[in-house]
């Protein structure tokens, strides 16, 4: 019983993490049809936001909750400005701009701080269940993660931008003739994703040894789990981290962590197999 | 073709270029005291750039002590460096560019196993000597090679009864993905064995894993007395980062052979990383005369460097000893250099003596035992003159000088 229960947490922590991880890909690359390679490198400057702020005498929960989303947010619109912009459209070109972008980050970082390994301490402290211990912060992680899904959803379904957006995403000339500016909205859309992954980057930044190539190691996850979720952000992403963050935690406990990784994958490319446009394509049509 | 000034200021240019790429052979021919060539193989960027950047910066220092005081042989040494960018095919191209082209007196370089095991034929086959030192899992036997690194009889066999008598006897094995961590794991299992205790499971982990909640939750399950961890780079050193974020870290002792060889304890906090227990032949807080003062240089050379750790030492004090070779041979031909080596030479190194064994070309070396106590090592035991006696067992390049490969443990 108390093995469930801490089974159940690890699954919980699985799908959290990616799920907060995946939700400004999901943004970025679902909604917005820009392959952006550089989506690791996003969560790098949010853990390297974090523990810089950290070091400087701001509060732990300030830099990860606060200054890592405004921090990678403002980096985000900086790069939809100087280059996302002119690659809407062009998902081929965007693959390789944002490639080279990932390499520029994680040059720009390694030259600044070094490429030595960082951190911050983990806040908050274990729990007992029976004769297991868990932490504390991973009902935060399933905490935040459910905040942020909330946030999204009132964002996108309950005010006007949302629904402009929507529309834009939809059809950019068809929202340009009806008097809204594409441009801007794209804009503000892309910082939005990147802002979120920043503060996936944030959050995870206790849990990690924080390096400059910390990004390789999410990118090929992130990517299968939006895919697999389909179009929708919300429905899609938190289906999809579910499934996955079941399959791989699981597996990682019941077989080892290598066969954990492979058949996570496997099951990945059966689930695109069959279902091609994602989990949200056949069940959620239409939601966001 | 008419013949315009634009094709005219090509291919003079062309030519021009040309006569200075070739130039530097005439001018290497011309003079006495022409530099003698040490090549360097170490990542400076990539994933392992945190390993390669202080041996680079150690061999450096290296080099400039001998130029200072008054080079080798007569002559000055130069670096040729590569940055290899934790790339094993750049390893291959540079290994060749270095014997073929720069035609090299030794290499210095190699970090992981698997760049050395692309690299170690090519030095073979073009006859250029070649010194490893990185602590590694143990077993090569090559002749055209030194190995100034640590293995596993130095390190993981003073570890095991120290971390059993402070754990227990059941131990849980976790260690990295690749051909290092599964041999130094069936290492660990061995000493483990002979030292009266049980492996209750050995798991691997992907370079790539970050995630280690359900291998907490197995550790738990299996209620081991003692963690022992091989795990390599970055992204493991979460393990230890979750492992003391759900509690554990007061319940069950953790050893390492890996952690620490960066600037690990200074990175992780005083409560996630107290009390872990760690061997190498070189740890920065050694207080001894001579490791004090190499880590002023080193510090002086390059402020920058966050950690000076075994693998920065060994670079060091391997350097060394090809010099001191040199010196006894009268020579940089590579043969009369191995043999003065095989005689058993020695460096007085910031980790303290060091002395080439002849017949594995390993080296004999102190080796220490320390545990990390508010962001720093303090060094609890020495071992001295830890013999390389893994690879001596089954290694001897006295017999059989022709012998090449690597062995491995078998269970």
């Amino acid at each position: 019983m108390d093995l469930a229960i801490i089974l159940a947490l690890d699954v919980l922590n699985g799908t959290a993490s990616l799920f907060l991880l995946c939700v400004g890909l999901a943004i970025i690359f679902g909604m917005m049809k820009i392959i952006n390679l550089a989506h690791g490198e996003f969560v790098m400057l949010g853990a390297y936001a974090t523990v810089i702020a950290t070091n400087a005498g701001v509060d732990i929960w300030v830099s990860m909750i606060i200054v890592a989303p405004l921090f990678v947010g403002l980096v985000g619109l900086l790069i939809e400005r100087c280059l996302i912009r002119f690659l809407y459209g062009r998902l081929v070109d965007s693959m390789l701009a944002t490639w080279g972008l990932s390499l520029l980050l994680i040059g720009l970082v390694t030259t600044i701080y070094g490429n030595t390994m960082n951190g911050v301490p983990t806040p908050l402290g274990g729990f007992q269940v029976g004769e297991y211990r868990s932490s504390w912060y991973t009902l935060f992680l399933a905490g935040m993660a459910v905040s942020v899904m909330a946030l999204v959803y009132a964002l996108l379904r309950l005010t006007r931008f949302g629904l402009i957006a929507r529309a834009v995403m939809h059809n950019p000339n068809m929202a340009a003739t009806l008097g809204v500016n594409p441009d801007r909205v794209y804009m503000i859309t892309f910082g939005i994703g990147a802002g979120l992954t920043g503060l996936a980057g944030g959050l995870l930044a206790p849990l990690s040894g924080i390096t400059p190539v910390m990004g390789a190691a999410f990118i090929a996850k992130c990517f299968i789990t939006v895919v697999g979720g389909g179009a929708t952000i919300i429905s899609g992403t938190l289906t999809a981290s579910g499934l996955f963050g079941l399959i791989n935690q699981l597996g990682a406990y019941l077989t080892t962590p290598v066969y954990g990784e492979v058949i996570l994958f496997l099951s990945a490319i059966f689930l695109i197999r069959i279902l091609p446009q994602g989990i949200s394509g056949r069940f959620f049509k239409g939601m966001s | 073709m008419s013949f315009t000034r634009r094709y005219f200021l090509r291919s003079t240019a062309a030519a021009a270029s040309a006569t200075a790429l070739v130039s530097p052979v005439f001018i290497r021919n011309a003079f006495a005291a022409e530099p003698i060539l040490v090549g360097s193989l170490h990542d400076q960027s990539g994933t392992m750039a945190a390993s390669g950047s202080p041996m680079v910066d150690s061999l450096k220092l290296g080099v400039e002590e001998v130029n200072a005081a008054g080079g080798l042989l007569g002559r000055p040494l130069k670096l040729v460096h590569y940055d290899t960018q934790s790339n094993i095919q750049l390893y291959s191209q540079y290994a060749q560019q270095l014997s073929v082209r720069d035609k090299v007196a030794v290499i210095v370089g190699g970090i992981t196993s698997a760049s050395r095991e692309a690299i170690r034929p090519t030095f073979d086959r073009f006859r250029t000597l070649y010194v490893y030192n990185t602590l590694y899992e143990g077993g090569v036997c090559d002749r055209n090679m030194f190995i100034t690194g640590t293995t596993p009889a130095q390190t993981v066999a003073k570890l095991v009864p120290y971390a059993m008598s402070k754990g227990g006897k059941k131990v849980y094995i976790i260690a990295a993905d690749y051909n290092y961590g599964q041999i130094t794991a069936k290492w660990m299992q061995k000493y483990v064995k002979e030292n009266g205790g049980e492996t209750l499971s050995v798991d691997f982990f992907p370079l790539d894993v970050t995630n280690f909640g359900p291998t907490i939750s197995k550790i738990q399950a299996a209620r081991p007395d003692l963690i022992l961890s091989a795990l390599v780079g970055g992204n493991h050193v979460a393990f230890y980062r979750q492992w003391a974020a759900a509690g554990m870290k007061d319940r069950i002792q953790i050893a390492s052979t890996t952690f620490g060889l960066f600037n690990e304890p200074a990175t992780l906090s005083a409560a996630e990383s107290d009390g872990i227990i760690g061997t190498f032949g070189y740890f920065e807080e050694l207080t001894t005369p001579a490791s004090t003062a190499y880590v002023d240089k080193l510090k002086k050379l390059s402020p920058g460097i966050p950690y000076i750790s075994e693998l920065a030492a060994a670079t060091y004090e391997g350097f060394n000893l090809w010099v001191e070779g040199v010196k006894k041979a009268n020579t940089i031909e590579r043969l009369p250099v191995i043999e003065a080596l095989e005689t058993g030479i020695a460096f007085d190194g910031p980790s303290g003596k060091v002395v080439v064994d002849h017949k594995t070309h390993h080296v004999s070396r102190n080796t220490y035992l320390a545990v990390v106590k508010d962001r720093k090592w303090i060094v609890t035991e020495t071992f001295p003159d830890a013999q390389p006696l893994d690879t001596a067992a089954v290694c001897d390049l006295v017999k059989n000088p022709n012998d090449n490969k690597q062995y491995e443990i078998s269970l």
